[in-house]
């Protein structure tokens, strides 16, 4: 699979939905422009200043809370393509896979700023700043299938396409 | 895994649902018997569903219920509710629960009988975990997953591992489930049951109601559960034979059944509990916490029960609400609602000048009525206490049962009522 490079976001233990995306804000006019409300309570100059690309790098159980699957595309949709948590919450974990968000659990020593490079395949995350390195536990092979479909509706799609 | 032929309630039912052998730790696709979503999850499902660009679809596993934003709240909530009766418009689903029918999504699926033993049952709302108190698998996941269960009556689960936590004794006055959830919770942390089953047992349940239970397995997503689930017992049964639709058939542990950890709680020995902000594991007990308070919320899908809110009309009966409060009532369903009117609840509450509401979500996500201005703090029957969670990231949620609520709107602080754990 892929490789990503990205610059880091730093972010604590048990960051949640509501943080992520405020409930307020999930009324279906602004399913596309969900990033523009990302953390804006807990971190409203964050918006303006993330690259396409970058990277959150966070302690336990990231994305704890509401099931609501707008708090991965909200952070897909402002640029950040990887979340590297020491742990997550299971339905966070599940919504990132399905809509493209790349989740690994993986403890990382990182700055704010610091650059990471993620070699999905080798299991390896390189602090290119810091000059050090983590490895991770592979997907299991039926998480991986699903994420190199491209998600679960497009492993749907897919399937139902060959019965029909 | 060790794979010994004995079940945990989880692996067995996934089991039965996967017609395989099932354990934790294996991955398994399961026929899902119902699933839920409400007007915050529901119009995301509807899209990747329709883009699918399918001709059939599983009518009579979906149930639709708008509770979050309804009634709407304003004009993008209402195109939100529109949506999901014109979807079960077109695609003919009869379990659609219009406002002044439904309620908070949680409740209705008990109510109207969905929530039965040894059913599989997945929802777009984090709480879906509730069911889990009436012997169900059920748990909580994205719109994606909803939709994907609408084009094809199943879904991939993992296994989970289980933490058995045995309940011994009986609990005292004005302590409640919701006193046992928070102490859990702080007990084990706020990811302590991450990917995991929190199955209950002991003999203390037979001291320990369903309205109790259902608090508790509502909770369960607050340690990162995946699911909380009680066995059926006589009173389980009692409940189901009342409110199930269709067939459903229980399920038991084994007794050797491998558990990932055992705890016990002595139910005689818990107090009245409060969740600090901004975490639902940062418990302490009512006694250490001094605490003013501009607003009491009494709903939910945690607490907006009947026997919520008849305990709370117990303790606020010819008293009123304190001058610097504002207390909101919400039954969590319209049937709670009837219940409370027949039995002149609602009026205890009017006149102690509390604002009492038909069902719906309202002040528990912050959406609306009762939504709070920066600096202000809610004592809430609530399960979430996040940064901002009811309103302005600067305000603050304090989680406690019924009865502390109660009191607290009397007292205009955080106290327990008089005769607690008595
Ligand atoms: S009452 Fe609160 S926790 Fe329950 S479903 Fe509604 S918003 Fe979610």
């Amino acid at each position: 699979m892929k490789k990503l490079r990205g610059k880091v976001w730093k972010f604590g233990d048990h960051v949640d939905t509501d943080q992520i995306i405020p409930a307020e804000r999930l009324t279906s006019d602004n399913n596309d422009k969900l990033g523009t409300f990302l953390f804006e309570k807990v971190r409203p100059d964050m918006v303006d200043r993330v690259g396409n690309g970058d990277i959150i790098v966070a302690g336990r159980n990231f994305g704890c809370g509401s099931s609501r699957e707008h708090a991965p595309r909200a952070l897909l949709q402002a640029g950040i393509v990887a979340v590297v948590a020491e742990s997550f919450a299971r339905i966070f974990y599940r919504n990132a896979i399905n809509v493209g968000l790349l989740p690994v659990e993986c403890k990382v020593q990182a700055d704010e700023g610091d650059v990471l490079s993620i070699d999905v395949d080798k299991g390896r995350i390189v602090n290119e700043t810091k000059g050090t390195e983590n490895e991770f536990q592979p997907f299991p092979p039926f998480v991986q299938e699903l994420m190199d479909k491209g998600g679960l509706m497009a492993k749907i799609k897919e399937e139902k396409r060959c019965t029909k | 895994m060790k794979k010994t032929g004995a079940k945990t309630i989880s692996e067995r039912i996934l089991s039965n649902k996967s017609k395989l052998d099932a354990y934790a730790g294996d991955i398994v696709e399961a026929e899902v018997d119902y699933v839920m979503v409400n007007d915050v999850t529901a119009p995301l499902a509807f899209k990747e569903f329709e883009a699918l660009g399918l001709s059939e679809i599983h009518r009579d596993k979906i149930v639709l219920v708008p509770d979050h934003f309804v009634p709407n709240k304003d004009i993008a909530s209402a195109e939100q509710a529109a949506e999901m009766r014109r979807f079960a418009k077109r695609w003919k689903i009869d379990n659609y629960y219009e406002v002044g029918r439904g309620g908070v999504c949680h409740q209705v699926m008990v109510d109207e009988g969905f929530a039965a033993p040894g059913r599989l049952i997945i929802g777009a709302d984090s709480h879906t975990c509730t069911y889990g108190a009436l012997n169900a698998f059920s748990t909580g996941v994205g719109s994606s997953e909803a939709a994907a269960v609408f084009a094809e009556g199943k879904l991939w689960f993992k296994v989970p591992e289980s933490i058995k936590v045995r309940l011994e004794g009986a609990m005292r006055k004005y302590v409640s489930g919701k006193d046992l959830i928070i102490k859990l919770i702080t007990d084990i942390g706020v990811d302590g049951a991450n990917y995991r089953t929190l199955e209950f047992g002991g003999k203390g349940l037979a001291n320990f109601p369903v309205s109790d239970r259902l608090t508790v397995s509502n909770m369960a997503i607050e340690a990162g559960g995946k699911a909380g689930i009680f066995p059926a017992d006589s009173e389980t049964l009692h409940f189901v034979r009342k409110f199930a639709k269709g067939k459903w058939e229980k399920v038991d542990p084994d007794p050797d059944a491998s558990y990932l950890d055992e705890r016990e709680y002595s139910l005689s020995d818990l107090v009245p509990m409060v969740a600090m902000p901004h975490l639902p594991g940062n418990g302490r007990p009512v006694s250490e916490v001094d605490v003013e308070i501009d607003q009491a919320f009494l709903g939910s899908c945690t607490n907006g029960r009947i026997e919520d809110l008849r305990i709370s009309a117990e303790i606020i009966k010819g008293k009123k609400v304190a001058p610097s409060v504002r207390m909101i009532v919400v039954p969590a369903s319209s049937l709670i609602y009837r219940l409370a009117d027949e039995e002149g609840l609602l009026g205890i509450f009017a006149k102690a000048g509390a604002f009492v509401s038909g069902p719906t979500c309202a002040a528990c996500l912050g959406g609306h009525m009762g939504v709070l201005a920066k600096g202000e703090r809610c004592v809430s029957t609530t399960n979430r206490n996040f940064i901002g969670r009811m309103g302005h990231k600067d305000s603050e949620v304090y989680l406690a049962s019924p009865a502390v609520v109660t009191a607290s709107a009397i007292e205009g602080r955080i106290v327990a009522p008089k005769g607690a754990g008595a």
